[in-house]
């Protein structure tokens, strides 16, 4: 290049020329020379490439070969192993009559499901089949072992290979390999619900992860959740936490022996122990004195509370009594136990309430936990306490979520429809909700809205036949409007002016009157509007019940939803001397609070502690818990809801031919666990002379509520009702300003 | 010494040959310089070329022309079988994770290279979409050229499709990999698997522990927590557009060429007897060439264009063939048609994220004769859930490869850094239909014992000030008083001068007088409820803020206090007014004196749209306003007025000033409501017709003592 560079003719710009040109050139290929051709290449090069597959191959039909048979034999899954033609459109579960030994946690397990609305006494309509053979424990070292399972299972008469069968498992496998698959009997086709199942073992979409539970664990009720404060960011003393025997030696204790690497004594609290066991001096290490000190400065229960997150370390087995107690204290779960299957993760969303690490990893969980937002540990910690309180705080909650998912599988089979994971995984959740009642959130007495159908509405062509049976929907919350639903016993003056008030009422679309009384049913259509209303007249549907419902009695009063076309049902009493401004004031509340029961006369529950059970009064002071459905709104789904209820209680109220009122108020707050809403200052929702019946000032009526409330507490294990101290009025309620500013000028007139 | 006579020497000849000879050494010099450099560069890059310390990697280049040809001879090791019960615990080396950061894998693609069989043939064909994928992994933030530093690496042998490689030499060749170490760590892509007459629902290549990213999986194949379904690209799908036709057509549309004969039979049984179901098959054409932008229908022949047809049926069917996805499920979704899905243990295409029961129906194969009545039974509101969701999904997942792509590897991203995972209705739910999610949502009744703690904004009106702080220490449940102090030229009163009270009481000094001072999370807000409170609000009864308390811990995410106010829509100008008559109605909560959740606060001043945020803080004006349109656009929910107090405002100050002062307040408030509604997209303020009132105001004592006996009117 630079050969003639002795030429003295060259020119010195020249040569600068040459030189920069040069050094750019090298510069070039050196650095630009790759980014620049491949630019240029690229857009060519990706169109040359062929397609990886063309239109044939993409509707590629069946083959006309014969499939070969698959050699190995697949697990199980509902399409293969369950027969669906032995369900209906009410799935009924069979428990098979106790006999042998079986454990109390089995016991009630079973007794839970005898007496749920689940349940049926003839083996031929069930569908589920749960033997009564305590399978609980198949581990032959533990003192709750049942021995001869397998046996036992194969003399049950309609076992047919576990075919429809449910077998509950806590405990697989035994020292000192704890093999899951040791069950000590062949499950067959029977679906299992089993504790501690790891991702290899489980048949995903057949199977149901279960939590461990205690011996101790409540049959109903149960603990309400400890942490219903949420302040934020969380105040908690410690930030993680855990307290456990660890095993010296074997399978799982890799995990837990290396847990006192991350303690420091303050933020992160991991103390564990080697005191288990009758030889555990013998088998100890030689942290194991070290660690004995540590373990016992702390407290468990304190622990629990005071820290934000809690480590949930496998043991022997991949499941650990930890997780439930840390969801019952509001203390997020930190999983160190990989490849376990939360429980119910077929349906609940276990990334809102709980934090995976790695095993591992394990060195790394301080600084996972740490970089949290406090706004995902708020969320994280509800997330806790609204998945404690709906599916796993008592053993009759654990067994009807599994019962609900296998259920809803068996729906969704027959009809494509199931609730949706937001049902599942937010208030009311799947045990406060029927899996039958509707198919969109908006069914569902939830206030969120649901999105706009869409604009072309498809206005089907006629179909030549019709489908067999209509299958209507539920209407949509909360609606425009709302349908009155009386229970009527005698007409009465009383009953008239009802009437004539809800015909006046701005959103009744329809009224349903349930006739209960031996003499015959008045035959009403419509009521004509007052003077000067250009409205329609109101339809009326009267329903005898005594031909309907025969023997029923007051329980008749919510029985025909199917009548009912709107959300929100007015569910009154035949005298409720009602006018129509508190008609309309109260609708117009429920449309935002579509899960409470909203209406006027109010009642509350006290403790006695002279008698040691539960009061009722009609004279509050400062506070109510029961809102009577003689003049309330409720949710169409809640009444549904109340025709589902525990079949012990409904026979209750049917023998009592009283307290529905009381059982209705009971079931919404134990499904919501929120008080009802009262609306100004009526308190009488009886015309004050009633000359059929005065049951208010019957001291036999009063005795038989209290006694109802006591019934119902018993079943439900607590006392579900909940109090408020607030009620709602009208804006310029009895302000001393102008009658003419105010829209709801007679309530006020109302004093008792 | 030398050095000594070098100068003179150099000094000597510059003199006289200054300029011949400072040229040539110039030049011989730098030529040397630049010799030696180049040789330098290339030596080293030699020698880090094969030296494990180097941060220097080429990124993968996909566009070379020229390959390196590899030939495989024949009796070269196979990988091993694919491990059928893999999970992330045990075939995933998570070590090899966590270069990239704490919440972002690495992704190193191989380079490209032709490879070929012994005899020199090449045994596997390199496709668009094979390329695009690795294109996008190519300039995604994962990519790393490093594979030693990669935690996920990507074979570049295009194994899309099954019927385009030939199984052996490709195991041959995974084998061959440098750092294959039997799959582990390694992401194969596939989107037709399985070949005749089995079809299996897994390619069928030995893949050992690899991660599958692959279509048509059953719920055997799929290795749980480990693989990732993907759907099966469409060519046609990408094509649609979003447009809508103002009616659909048809309640059922199937378009699909490969149904089975014994499913066929079932829905031409349908489509005979109803108008329900539109049932479509290819044209009968003269050549044996198929028309793919043509379908007819059955019995009557009538011809439609595909894939418009698509678009005005409700519902579309998707039936499983030889493989159990199909290309057809990308045309029905990017159509809007809402799918239903007939392939038993079928694992849908990002199923452990895409919530599939949002956009589709699934209808088991042995019901395929309901199908019509299994319609009909969608309600009218799940019907719109499922078609608005429909597009949604389909833009942001399914869309293109690209999208695909990337949902894929978030997936895998979202396993192994589980803190980085979006939640459920980040994936599934449209914020702009479905709104955002409300923090607290967690229905209970909060505790009464932690109390509450009050707010105090102040500028300068101490004996106000200490008044109100006087009144307040005797409501029960008030935790501890927070005075905010905003004026930056005067100091607060020295402690000397303030009311001697049983409460905590600390001042809190401000930087800037902005009224968002107020909303600041501050840490000495230690409990849950905070009443933020105007220095000059001095009527309220301790009862009255007790229960004003009791209320909000009965509701307590909404707003909850005394002074209300209404939204109202103008006609005549077309915009929103700002109301403050007593009427029937309220929207508003004034936070003048009102409690709410701290986690407001938190949100008022990292999450409220910073556009709301500097209007409040430069016209000094609007900040509670903003705090009602923030707790209503989140909760979708109506604040509280508690108890019948109106009057806030001193009696003494209504002059001729005062009110003019008033009436430009008030435009000025109007405008923000309008701008409000404007930011947020809608008018996120909700009015209703209730106050809360004591269980007893205004009843007549009969012997039972009031709770709240100290409620004052209006």
């Amino acid at each position: 290049m630079l050969i003639d560079l002795n030429d003295p003719k060259m020119q010195a710009k020249k040569r600068y020329v040459l030189l920069i040109l040069s050094c750019a050139f090298l510069l070039y290929c050196f650095f630009g020379g790759h980014p620049l051709k491949s630019e240029i290449v690229q857009s060519s090069r990706r169109d040359q490439l062929p397609t990886f597959a063309s239109l044939e191959e993409l509707s590629e039909a069946p083959s006309h070969l014969q499939r070969q048979p698959d050699s190995n034999a697949k697990p199980c899954r509902m399409e293969t192993c369950f027969d669906f033609s032995r369900c209906g459109n009410d799935p009924k579960i069979y428990v098979y009559p106790t006999e042998g030994p079986i454990s109390t946690s089995y016991r009630k397990v079973l007794s839970v499901v005898r007496e749920s609305r689940y349940a049926t006494k003839d083996p031929n309509e069930a569908c589920l089949f749960l033997p009564a053979v305590d399978t609980l424990d198949a581990d032959p070292l533990s003192p709750e072992h049942v021995p001869d399972v397998e046996s036992r299972l194969l003399r049950l008469p309609y076992w047919k290979n576990g075919r429809n069968h449910l077998i509950f498992n806590l405990y697989a496998g035994t020292w000192p390999d704890y093999a899951e698959g040791a069950l000590g009997f062949d499950p067959g086709e029977a679906i299992l619900a089993r504790a501690s199942a790891s991702e290899t073992i489980f048949r995903d979409g057949f199977d149901v992860s279960l939590p461990l539970f205690h011996k101790e664990h409540p049959e109903r009720g149960g603990v309400p959740p400890a942490a219903t404060a949420n302040p934020f960011p969380a105040p908690r003393q410690h930030l993680l936490a855990f307290k456990g025997k660890r095993y010296v030696h074997g399978i799982g204790s890799e995990t837990r022996n290396s847990l006192w690497h991350l303690h420091d004594g303050n933020n992160l609290i991991l103390v564990t122990t080697c005191r288990h066991g009758k030889s555990w001096k013998d088998l100890r290490d030689e942290r194991c004195d070290d660690d004995n000190r540590e373990y016992d400065k702390f407290d468990y229960e304190q622990l629990l509370a005071n820290s934000t997150f809690c480590l949930v370390a496998r043991g022997r087995r991949l499941g650990s009594y930890r997780f439930l107690e840390a969801l019952a204290a509001g203390c997020v779960p930190v999983l160190l136990s990989n490849g376990w299957r939360l429980p119910f993760d077929e349906r609940i969303d276990w990334r809102r309430a709980v934090i995976w690490a790695d095993e591992r990893l394990l060195l790394q969980v301080p600084e996972l936990v740490r970089s949290v937002s406090p706004e995902r540990v708020l969320a994280l910690r509800q997330q806790t306490q609204l998945l404690w309180e709906q599916y796993f705080s008592s053993i009759e909650k654990i067994v009807f979520t599994t019962i609900e998912i296998l259920l809803e599988r068996i729906l969704a089979h027959r009809s494509s429809r199931q609730r949706e994971a937001l049902i599942w995984n937010a208030t009311p959740g799947a045990l406060g909700t029927l899996a039958t009642y509707g198919d969109s959130r908006a069914h569902f007495p939830i206030a969120a809205p649901a999105p706009p159908a869409p604009p072309a509405s498809p206005a089907p062509p006629a179909p030549l036949p019709a489908p067999s049976v209509p299958l209507a929907s539920p209407p949509p919350t909360p609606g425009n409007t709302f349908t009155a639903l009386l229970y009527v016993q005698a007409t009465s003056p009383a009953l008239h002016k009802l009437l004539a008030n809800i015909a006046s009422s701005e959103f009744c679309e329809k009224v349903v009157l349930v006739w209960d009384s031996e003499r015959a049913a008045p035959s009403l259509k419509s009521l004509a509007r007052v003077a000067g209303d250009t409205r329609d007249p109101l339809p009326v549907l009267v329903i005898d019940a005594t031909t309907h419902y025969p023997g029923e009695g007051v329980s008749a009063r919510w029985q025909p939803l199917w009548a009912v076309s709107t959300a929100a049902v007015f569910s009154l009493d035949g005298d409720a001397p009602l006018l129509a401004e508190e008609l309309d004031f109260a609708f117009r509340v429920w449309q935002h609070f579509p899960e409470r029961i909203v209406g006027y006369p109010a009642r509350t529950h006290y403790w006695d502690e002279a008698k040691g059970a539960w009061g009722y009064s009609s004279k509050w002071g400062g506070a109510y818990s029961m809102v009577l459905p003689g003049a309330a709104l409720v949710h169409r789904g809640t009444l549904a809801l109340y025709a589902a209820a525990a079949p012990a209680l409904r026979l209750h109220v049917r023998r009592a031919r009283n307290c529905e009122d009381i059982l209705l108020n009971c079931l919404v707050a134990h499904l919501t666990r929120r008080p009802p809403l009262k609306l100004a200052q009526r308190r009488r929702y009886k015309a004050p002379h009633h000359r059929y019946r005065s049951s208010w000032s019957d001291p036999e009526h009063f005795v038989q509520r209290q006694s109802c409330l006591n019934t119902f507490a018993t079943a439900w294990g607590y006392m579900p009702l909940m109090r408020s101290i607030l009620r709602l009025d009208p804006i310029l309620f009895k302000d001393s300003v102008s009658t003419l500013r105010k829209k709801y000028r007679k309530m006020e007139l109302v004093t008792s | 010494m030398a050095s000594e006579s070098l100068i003179k020497t150099s000094k000597y000849t510059k003199y006289t040959s200054y300029k011949k000879i400072s040229y040539r050494s110039f030049f011989v010099g730098l030529l040397l310089f630049i010799v030696v450099s180049l040789l330098f560069i290339v030596m080293f890059n030699a020698y880090s070329g094969s030296s494990p310390r180097t941060d220097f990697h080429e990124p993968v280049n996909l566009d070379s022309t020229l390959l390196e040809v590899v030939n495989l001879k024949s009796d070269a090791r196979l990988s091993s079988a694919r491990v059928s019960n893999c999970t992330y615990w045990d075939c995933f080396n998570v070590y090899r994770c966590g270069r990239g950061g704490h919440d972002k894998i690495t992704i190193y693609i191989y380079p490209l290279k032709d490879y070929r069989t012994e005899s020199g043939t090449p045994f596997s064909q390199f496709s668009k979409e094979f390329y695009v994928i690795l294109d996008t992994i190519r300039h995604s933030k994962y990519y790393t050229s490093n594979p030693e530093e990669a935690c996920l690496l990507v074979p570049s042998i295009d194994t899309l499709n099954q019927h385009s490689f030939s199984k052996k030499h490709v195991s041959q060749a995974l084998h061959s990999l440098k750092y294959w170490n039997d799959g582990e760590n390694h992401l194969i892509f596939n989107m037709l698997p399985g070949s005749a007459p089995n079809y299996n629902s897994v390619i069928d290549l030995n893949t050992g522990k690899a991660i599958i990213a692959g279509a048509g999986f059953d719920t055997w194949s799929f290795r749980y927590g480990f693989d990732i379904s993907i759907p099966v690209y469409s060519h046609t799908a990408e094509k649609i557009d979003s447009s809508q036709p103002d009616q659909k057509n048809y309640l059922i549309i199937s378009t699909q060429l490969n149904i089975p004969k014994h499913y066929l039979e079932v829905l031409q049984n349908i489509a005979s007897s109803s108008n329900d179901l539109l049932l479509l098959d290819k044209c009968k054409m003269d050549s044996d060439r198929i028309d793919y932008s043509k379908r007819c229908e059955y019995t009557t022949g009538r011809m439609f264009s595909y894939p418009d047809v698509l678009k005005e049926g409700m519902f579309c069917l998707v039936i499983c063939s030889a493989r159990l996805t199909q290309a057809v499920l990308m045309d029905v979704l990017a159509s809007q048609c809402i799918p239903i899905v007939i392939a038993d243990s079928v694992v849908m295409p990002f199923n452990s994220h895409v919530d599939w029961n949002r956009i589709s129906l699934f209808v088991p194969e042995d019901n395929v004769k309901n199908i019509v009545k299994i319609v009909h039974s969608v309600s009218k509101e799940r019907r719109g859930e499922l078609y608005w969701q429909l597009r949604w999904v389909y833009d942001k997942y399914f869309a293109s490869i690209e999208k695909m792509t990337l949902t894929a590897l978030e997936i895998i991203n979202e396993k192994v850094f589980p803190l980085a995972a979006r939640m459920y209705e980040d994936w599934n739910m449209p914020e702009h239909i479905y709104g955002p999610v409300n923090p607290l949502f967690l229905p209970v009744t909060a505790p009464k014992a932690p109390g509450f703690t009050a707010v105090i904004l102040t500028y300068d009106r101490v004996d106000s000030l200490f008044t109100l702080v006087k009144k307040l220490v005797r409501t029960p449940s008030l935790a501890k008083i927070l005075v905010v102090w905003n004026n930056q030229k005067k100091p607060p009163p020295p402690s000397s001068e303030w009311p001697v009270i049983n409460k905590p009481l600390k001042v809190i000094r401000t930087k800037e007088n902005k009224l968002s001072n107020r909303f600041f999370p501050y840490d000495e807000i230690e409990t849950e409820c905070q009443l933020t409170i105007d220095d000059d609000i001095v009527m309220l009864t301790p009862d009255e803020l007790e229960f004003g308390f009791d209320v909000w811990r009965e509701f307590p995410d909404r707003i909850v206090g005394f002074p209300s106010r209404l939204h109202v829509w103008d006609n005549v100008t077309n915009s929103w007014r700002y109301h403050s008559e007593w009427t029937n109605q309220i929207s508003m909560v004034l936070t003048g004196a009102a409690f709410h959740h701290k986690i407001w606060s938190w949100y008022y001043t990292y999450k409220m749209p910073a556009e709301i945020r500097h209007w409040v803080d430069d016209n000094f004006n609007c900040e509670d306003i903003a705090m009602n349109f923030l707790v209503a656009n989140v909760t979708r929910k109506p604040p509280i007025k508690v108890t019948p107090r109106k009057k806030f405002k001193c009696p003494e100050c209504t002059n001729t000033e005062m009110l003019s002062a008033d009436a430009r307040h008030m435009s000025q408030r109007s405008a923000c409501v309008d701008r409000f509604a404007a930011v947020y997209g809608h008018m996120a303020l909700q009015a209703v017709e209730f106050r809360a009132d004591p269980l007893q105001y205004r009843e007549p004592t009969a012997g039972v003592p009031q709770l709240y006996p100290e409620i004052g009117a209006l």
